[in-house]
């Protein structure tokens, strides 16, 4: 579904992206770890589309298709999904409304005729159940005065009404307490299946026991240095980066 | 042609302006020879750099009289709030039409009533007032708006008392044969501890030509606190010269929000003085102009007493040949220590013809003052556009929603729904590809 090659990439001219291969197959889950600062984010928005990213080498393959091509609405509607690691507010534009206009944008794209105002209202309702979002957050502006962990549920929740065929998680775990963790993962795992991909970033174990990925890798200085299963994820934990590094400079 | 103009004021004065008691008398003669002397105000004068008002000079503007232009066009109804509970009082041409009006029970000892009126039932009370703002006449428009004296609003709340229902008054204007100038006067006094929210409405048949000279002097008594919003939605082709005085005693509280959507010449001055100890005031604005609009607004706030708090945020749009001028200055007296204020002036232009000039200025003569002001011609928030585009939505409707998301920003904070949902519409009608993102909005 997603073939990354030897990406590199440069933001404000500083090398980020040094040379970062990844396969990802549908069906399946892909944990991305490694430090602060390694690229992580920056892979991420590239994914998506964000600009001020510059591209230098290597190609992004999705579904066949250029991914690097395409508009990030394109993106959006051909099926992929950034849950982003710091979601915006945006005041005056209703979240409702937004995910309305998206969802309704991207059946248009795929030949599905637009939902109607009942059968949408009936998903959403379904939808918030599902992730427990607060019904008076509906109402409001997209993320404005959301808690953090609001804010990171609320992505959740858009991304259960879109369907993504590839979800990019960006640290959707961080700032969320015990609680939240639990009902975002279900969320998260009631999306799994063998259609969609998902990848998520993370820094910690404890979204691993919630969400067992297939693969987990390690990203440090701009590339992948280490992949493997999901014990992975518990050594890196148990041993930290550097450990990983020293192997990977040795290899 | 300034010369001219000046004449043809003082020559519409004599026609218009009846002999009347000593005192509205001395006061109308005294402003005329103010205006003689001052004449009108050109771009030499700092105040007056980027506005030309010679648009105005070179029409000749009369005053509506006789019952034949004085009757409400189709539009009128439609200016009342559906949904809003109000006290309102209706102008048309600038002459008070009684018919029209409608006011509910008011508390005991509350005047509202237009001038025409009060200038014969409550003088005391109108001079009283005037008495407050002395040395109103620098400028010639204000100076004409004194001499003119005699139509709009007195609204008076004695101390102790809340008026809960918001009072709104309507000036509208229509298209004659000879185009229509009103001069109208709003005095508002607030007793101690007395409480009021009063809406000025300003709008006219589209395509209009005329002109509204307006001065709204309002007292707030000690502790009184008062929300008042002055909605400018004249026609494309109308002239607005709009001053707002507020004067505060200690711990008076006024919260003034202004919006203008509309004229082609378009000026507001403001002026709030924080006279007492721990008076605030929060000033909130925005201005939307396309075609060739040319909206100027100049405030001055000053803190003339320790513990007093000032707020001013004012959002402009522009697009097309539009030109909008920002100049607000804050000035801390010597004995306001503990003053504290802010301001902010955004901007966003839409078109490489528009142009802004905005000067935040202050002035401070205390040495223990919190204060703080900054303006930005920004572009959109590249962060929220991303986020938008990335959950599908194209280029231009994310555009437009954030066009309409930065003006909402400060409709959104209108207590009253019917105000804001009326606001929101008018918006969205100066936005380019508005109809992208009608069911965005909510
Ligand atoms: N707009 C930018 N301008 C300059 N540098 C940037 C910009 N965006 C990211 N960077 C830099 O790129 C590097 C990678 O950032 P990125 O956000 O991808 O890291 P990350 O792996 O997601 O880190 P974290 O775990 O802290 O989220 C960092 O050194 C960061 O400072
Ligand atoms: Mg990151």
């Amino acid at each position: 579904m997603l073939s990354i090659k030897n990406l590199h990439a440069n933001v404000a001219d500083k090398k980020i992206l040094k040379g970062l291969n990844l396969e990802v197959k549908t069906g399946e889950v892909h944990a991305i770890m490694g430090p602060n600062g390694s690229g992580k984010s920056t892979l991420a928005n590239i994914l998506a589309g964000r600009s001020g990213y510059e591209v230098t080498a290597g190609t992004i393959t999705y579904e066949g298709k250029n991914l690097l091509d395409m508009d990030p609405e394109i993106r959006a509607r051909e099926g992929v999904f950034l849950a982003f690691q710091y979601p915006v507010e945006i005041p005056g534009v209703n979240n409702v409304y937004l995910l309305k206009a998206a969802l309704n944008a991207i059946r248009k794209h795929r030949g599905e005729q637009e939902l109607d105002a009942m059968e949408f209202l009936k998903l959403v309702k379904d939808k918030m159940k599902l992730v427990k979002v607060r019904e008076d957050l509906m109402s409001r502006a997209v993320n404005e005065g959301f808690s953090g962990g609001e804010k990171k549920r609320n992505e959740i929740f858009q991304m259960a009404i879109l369907e993504p065929k590839l979800a990019i998680l960006d640290e959707t775990d961080s700032g969320l307490d015990i609680d939240a963790l639990r009902i975002v993962s279900e969320g998260v795992n009631s999306l799994r299946g063998p259609q969609r991909a998902i990848v998520m970033v993370t820094h910690y174990q404890r979204l691993l026991n919630y969400i067992v990925p297939d693969h987990v890798h390690v990203l440090a200085d701009g590339r992948i240095i280490k992949s493997g299963g999901k014990d992975l994820a518990l050594k890196l934990e148990a041993e930290g980066y550097d450990r990983v590094r020293e192997e990977a400079a040795v290899a | 042609m300034s010369q001219e103009a000046l004449e043809f004021y003082v020559a519409e004065h004599a026609r218009t302006i009846a002999l009347d008691t000593d005192w509205l008398h001395g006061l109308r003669q005294s402003a005329l020879s103010n205006f003689r002397r001052a004449g009108f105000p050109d771009t030499r004068q700092e105040d007056w750099r980027y506005t030309d008002v010679r648009p105005i000079l070179k029409r000749r503007f009369v005053q509506a009289g006789d019952s034949g232009d004085l009757a409400a066009d189709a539009g009128f109804e439609g200016m009342r709030f559906a949904g809003l509970d109000a006290h309102e009082l209706a102008f048309i041409n600038g002459h008070y039409d009684k018919g029209l009006s409608r006011l509910g029970p008011l508390p005991q000892g509350v005047i509202l009533t237009s001038l025409a009126e009060a200038l014969i039932k409550y003088p005391q009370q109108v001079k009283d007032c005037l008495a407050n703002f002395p040395g109103l006449d620098a400028n010639g428009f204000q100076a004409l708006n004194t001499a003119f004296l005699t139509h709009g609003t007195l609204l008076y709340v004695p101390a102790g008392v809340t008026v809960a229902t918001p009072v709104h008054l309507i000036f509208r204007s229509n298209r004659q044969p000879e185009p229509r100038m009103a001069f109208l006067r709003n005095l508002i006094v607030l007793g101690r501890g007395a409480s009021l929210t009063v809406i000025e409405d300003y709008s006219g048949t589209a395509d209009a030509e005329y002109m509204t000279n307006v001065t709204t002097c309002i007292s707030g008594g000690e502790g009184a606190s008062l929300r008042h919003y002055k909605l400018q939605g004249e026609s494309q082709k109308s002239y607005h010269i709009a001053a707002t005085h507020i004067r505060q005693a200690r711990d008076c509280r006024v919260e003034s929000c202004s919006i203008a959507l509309g004229g082609a010449l378009v000026r507001n001055d403001i002026t709030a003085s924080l006279d007492g100890e721990g008076a605030e005031v929060a000033l909130d604005g925005l201005y939307m102009g396309n075609g060739r609009q040319h909206v100027d607004n100049h405030t001055w706030i000053h803190h003339r007493s320790p513990h007093t708090t000032s707020r001013e945020e004012y959002k402009g749009v522009l697009n097309d040949h539009a030109r909008a001028v920002f100049n607000g200055k804050v000035i801390v007296h010597e004995h306001a220590q503990k003053a504290d204020a802010r301001q902010a002036n955004d901007n966003l232009l839409l078109s490489d013809n528009a142009e802004i000039d905005t000067k935040p200025e202050l002035e401070i003569h205390a040495d223990d003052v919190k204060c703080s002001h900054g303006a930005t011609i920004g572009q959109l928030d590249e962060n929220m556009l991303f986020y938008l585009r990335s959950r599908a939505v194209d280029a231009d409707t994310a555009r437009s929603l954030l066009i309409f998301a930065f003006a909402d920003a400060v409709v959104s904070r209108i207590g009253l729904r019917p105000i804001r949902e009326r606001l929101e519409a008018m918006i969205l009608g100066k936005l380019p590809d508005s109809g992208l993102i009608k069911e965005f909005v909510q």
